[in-house]
């Protein structure tokens, strides 16, 4: 059991990590482009990570009812094709309204 | 031919509603299931042909090298995020913004969307725009390296070509 919560552990520990990091790149990056930059991936990943977690927490803990680690699959599944497109959608909206992207030297925005 | 195409598009999206229906509810008596059977094959007949679309040549093989292809896609989202944190937490920021063009082999709809979605999730690339007629691809790079393994090494242009047979 120890191993177990030593695992779901680290997986909580680790998404937090990068949804952590992808809201310091949101702050700390120059422009629109490169801010969806950390945040459309690290949500991915951090979210997957902790769903995980919840997911190998429940298999050990509740063992009775194992529909719902499906429900939570289906989740993970679920965010990682919705995550990429719209991120592309947003990418692409600002795109079209013609928002310039920053280059190495300029002001950040 | 065009039938069987039509009994084979039913039955797979039947099969794939029902099993999901019976995942979601939870509940394994008569009334439930029943009425998410008859539920699942209305709608499968009405609609079919948004979930299995096309031609149904060698679907299964496509499918099976799908498989084969989510784990390594899984492998360079981690990559990705660490690339990120590194740049994000690294005092400097070595990021350098480009935008870059190329155009593939890709035609249809499936594998293009396949491959935008993977330059969207792997290190350093998102994509912008994507032109179906040409399969060319519109991507925000946030430096040089992400860039030019896009440009030069193709390997995941390669791979996506190799799943869906589109060389």
């Amino acid at each position: 059991m120890v191993i177990v919560y030593g695992v779901v552990t680290a997986l909580l520990g680790a998404g937090v990590f990068f949804t952590l990091v992808g809201s310091i790149g949101l702050l700390r990056f120059p422009d629109f482009y490169t801010r969806l930059h950390a945040t459309g991936k690290c949500d991915t990943l951090g979210g997957g990570l902790v769903i995980l977690g919840a997911m190998i927490y429940h298999l050990f803990q509740y063992s009775g009812t194992l529909l719902v680690i499906a429900k939570l699959a289906f989740l993970v599944f679920f965010i990682f094709i919705a995550n990429p497109t719209a991120t592309h959608a947003i990418m692409k909206a600002a795109y079209k309204a013609g928002v310039e992207p920053w280059c190495l030297g300029e002001e950040r925005r | 031919m065009k039938l069987g195409e039509r009994a084979f598009g039913i039955l797979l999206s039947f099969g794939i509603m029902a099993a999901f229906w019976i995942l979601l509810s939870g509940i394994f008596d008569a009334f439930h299931l029943i009425s998410g059977l008859v539920c699942c094959s209305i709608v499968s007949i009405i609609s079919h042909d948004l979930l299995v679309k096309g031609k149904s040549e060698k679907k299964l093989l496509k499918s099976l090298r799908l498989l084969i292809y989510i784990p390594w896609e899984l492998w360079q989202i981690v990559l990705a995020n660490i690339d990120v944190a590194y740049r994000v937490l690294h005092p400097k920021m070595p990021i350098d913004p480009v935008i870059i063009e190329f155009e593939t082999t890709l035609r249809g709809e499936f594998s293009l969307v396949t491959l935008a979605n993977s330059i969207t999730l792997t290190p350093g690339t998102i994509t912008i725009l994507v032109e179906p007629a040409r399969g060319k691809f519109l991507v925000h790079a946030i430096a040089k390296e992400p860039a030019e393994a896009l440009l030069v090494d193709q390997t995941m242009q390669k791979k996506v070509a190799h799943v869906f047979m589109e060389t």
